[in-house]
């Protein structure tokens, strides 16, 4: 039997609710509404002219063979980001999650990646790997492998997602460690008398009382990936070597506020729209089916 | 009460604001994209300026770099919020032109101000860049520069070169190259601005087109050509060059800058105005060169274009604030302001009289080799190929043109390949400008 608490009347519910729906017809429904409008025309940059051009935009973008590329770019570095940040969250708040002392310190150490802005981060990375005076290039160096993510495609997007991810594993171990003091200790403590190993019961008992979260964090991590990693990648490859980098949000940025291609950008953002809709109608039809609450 | 408060608050405010309006000097804003050294430099002439007379205040505002600046001064336009005079790059240039409600051209503001300007004043090759095929300015050349050839003269006598080898042409370039790779030189060449130095720059001064109707000057519907095969037998060269670890490839901007200032590359192709970082930086014997030509191409070495930005003024503001926009202009274009800025930053004079003024007050023996970016512009008349480039969506061309010379450089495509992908790609911008503006 589902506990259900229900107001009385309408105005208190619709008082509560009105704050929320301000803030995303102002800071989404107007925007998108502006993009899907702004989508149908070839502004020039300085809005003295513009001209209808229907869909014409789409199907500028979509004849390109290079826009079509960069979806398979978008899946492999989205894919990318969303282990890098979530498997090793999830590896250190398990960790943490067996410290007796110390724990306090070690969660607060873990959480200060994310304070840091995605461009930073990217700064700070590109530091590391660069190739004349990087830390970690240099030892590379040292070890015969020369390191050259401004020519090799794959080294360019290793660095791109691991700069991108590195802030978020502090967000994912926040939930997953939350997550996992909400795990019933009794539940374990069966299963270890049962003489379940410590690997048997975290795969048969305690991720799957995870999904819940996991479920959350893929999602946000996916629309992370998609939305606000053009910092990282603008700071440090700017979309190349070649076109190895060049995700769809970082196209949308290019060419609007690079190129000052207000229309096909207003297209792309539209396309992105619909994907990252797409996508999420899909995780919670299909995903969502597979998680136990 | 409240009605008798709100009026004398406004009263007040009015006998405040009177006095301002009546006597104060008209007051235009600058906006620029310079930081550092240039931004102090660049603080300094408007306070020179706004020192030397009582009407005219200039209020000089850094907006972030050009792409930034450039933004910032569409946005503001947008918003009726444009300054009187926006820097923009050499790379916006059409996107300027094209809108033609936002600006006002330079000789028109000169002549309704009723100021003196003498179009023949300014160098040909600099002016000819923001000036229409009938010779009318549009855009003030404010800092311009144009690429050289670098040399680290301790490298070439450690490889066992005389530090005064012959660089002048690409062949004997490549002699060099073949010489510091044999005694075991790590990073012979490196360049910054690929697109700018070793296509835009090298057409011009092969005297070949890089796009059809003069480079654009002619009109919108023009396409780009900088796939003939003198460029594509250069890229390739170069292209080879890397494979044989001749050239290393640092970046798209001018991160090369950082190998050959420590002293790790042997060569650098770069702006003269790399030479203020590479004066102070650079811990071994160093030279400038005029840029390589190949020798047996006809018209070669023809002149160099240039790169770097000029000022343009925007439309919707009060005639008396364009005296002043014009008063400030002829200021930056005056003898000694020139001078002075030529002799500080390594950027071209923008007038022939503040060259002669430089050479009359011995700087070039000074410092040797600051003149040759000089010589390289002016020693011959521009020709249609030569005068500038005038291409919508430049920038993402230049973007374009980045992707295709990387997969040259890392040996996945050969130089005719990745250059007819560029023009291709290229093209389809111009086509999505023009429809713009036509």
């Amino acid at each position: 039997m589902e506990k259900l608490v229900t107001f009385k009347g309408w105005l208190l519910p619709l008082a509560l609710i009105f704050p929320q729906i301000v803030i995303s017809a102002i800071f989404f429904f107007y925007p998108a509404g502006q993009a899907i409008w702004q989508s149908l025309f070839i502004p020039d940059p300085f809005g003295l002219s513009t001209k209808f051009v229907g869909l014409g935009n789409f199907e500028f973008l979509l004849t390109d063979e290079f826009y079509r590329a960069s979806f398979l770019t978008t899946g492999i570095f989205s894919l990318l980001v969303t282990l890098v940040s979530m498997v090793p969250a999830l590896f250190l708040a398990v960790m943490a999650d067996r410290l007796i002392k110390g724990a306090g310190v070690y969660r607060t150490l873990l959480i200060w990646p994310y304070a840091v802005a995605p461009a930073i981060a990217g700064v700070l990375w590109l530091f590391m790997f660069n190739t004349r005076v990087g830390v970690v290039s240099w030892y590379l160096g040292q070890l015969g492998y020369d390191w050259n993510h401004v020519l090799n495609e794959a080294e360019a997007m290793g660095l791109v997602v691991v700069a991108s991810g590195w802030g978020r594993v502090s967000y994912n171990f926040l939930f997953f460690f939350a997550a996992l003091q909400a795990v019933p200790r009794s539940v374990i403590e069966a299963a270890a008398i049962d003489g379940a190993s410590f690997w048997r019961r975290f795969f048969t008992i305690v991720l799957p009382l995870l999904s819940p979260t996991t479920f959350f964090l893929l999602v946000v991590n996916i629309v992370y990936a998609f939305f606000e990693t053009f910092g990282v990648i603008h700071t440090i490859t700017s979309g190349g070597p070649q076109q190895a980098t060049t995700i769809l949000v970082y196209k949308v940025f290019a060419d609007g506020f690079v190129g000052q291609d207000l229309g096909s950008s207003a297209a792309q953002s539209v396309i992105l729209l619909l994907l990252v809709g797409a996508l999420t109608v899909v995780q919670f039809k299909f995903v969502e089916k597979r998680v136990h609450y | 009460m409240f009605k008798k408060a709100l009026f004398s608050i406004m009263l007040a405010g009015a006998l405040l604001a009177s006095p301002i309006t009546t006597f104060a000097a008209t007051e235009i804003q600058f906006w620029h994209a310079f930081t550092g050294r240039l931004g102090d430099l660049v603080a300094e002439q408007v306070k020179t300026f706004n020192a030397s007379q009582g009407d005219y205040t200039v209020v000089a505002a850094h907006k972030g770099n050009y792409s930034e600046t450039l933004n910032a001064g569409i946005a503001a336009f947008r918003a009726s919020e444009q300054p009187h005079i926006l820097m923009v790059f050499e790379v916006g240039t059409a996107t300027m032109m094209a809108a033609r409600g936002a600006i006002n051209p330079v000789h028109e503001v000169m002549a309704n101000a009723g100021a003196k300007f003498d179009p023949d004043a300014y160098i040909g090759s600099v002016k000819g860049y923001y000036t229409t095929t009938d010779g009318k300015m549009l855009s003030l050349p404010f800092n311009s520069s144009t690429p050289v050839l670098w040399v680290n003269r301790d490298a070439l006598k450690a490889a066992g070169i005389g530090p005064d080898a012959d660089l002048s042409t690409w062949q004997k370039v490549g002699v060099v190259l073949d010489k510091l790779k044999a005694s075991g030189h790590k990073c012979p060449l490196t360049t910054a601005w690929q697109s700018w130095i070793h296509l835009e720059n090298f057409s011009a001064y092969h005297n070949i087109p890089f796009a059809t109707k003069d480079n654009g000057f002619m009109g919108v519907d023009t396409e780009l050509a900088f796939n003939g095969p003198v460029q594509v037998k250069h890229i390739q060269t170069m292209g080879n060059w890397a494979k044989e670890g001749k050239f290393f490839y640092a970046g798209r901007r001018n991160e090369g800058g950082a190998n050959f200032r420590g002293g790790e590359c042997a060569l650098f192709t770069e702006s003269s105005a790399g030479y203020a970082g590479i004066k102070a930086e650079a811990k071994f014997d160093f030279a400038v060169r005029p840029l390589p030509y190949w020798d047996g191409v006809n018209g070669a070495p023809q002149n160099t274009i240039i790169g770097g930005a000029s000022l343009w003024v925007m439309s919707g503001h009060k005639s008396d604030e364009y005296k002043a926009v014009a008063a400030f202009l002829n200021f930056l274009s005056s003898t000694d302001i020139q001078a002075k800025w030529h002799q500080d930053t390594g950027y071209l004079p923008i007038t022939i009289a503040a060259g002669d003024k430089t050479r009359a007050d011995g700087f070039y023996q000074k410092n040797p080799g600051t003149d040759i970016a000089v010589i390289q512009m002016t020693t011959r008349q521009p020709t249609a190929n030569s005068k500038g480039l005038r291409l919508g969506s430049f920038d993402q061309i230049r973007g374009i043109i980045d992707e295709e010379l990387e997969a040259v450089w890392s040996g996945d495509k050969n130089a005719q390949t990745a250059l007819n992908s560029a023009v291709q790609r290229g093209n389809k911008l111009l086509r999505r400008f023009e429809q713009a503006n036509r």
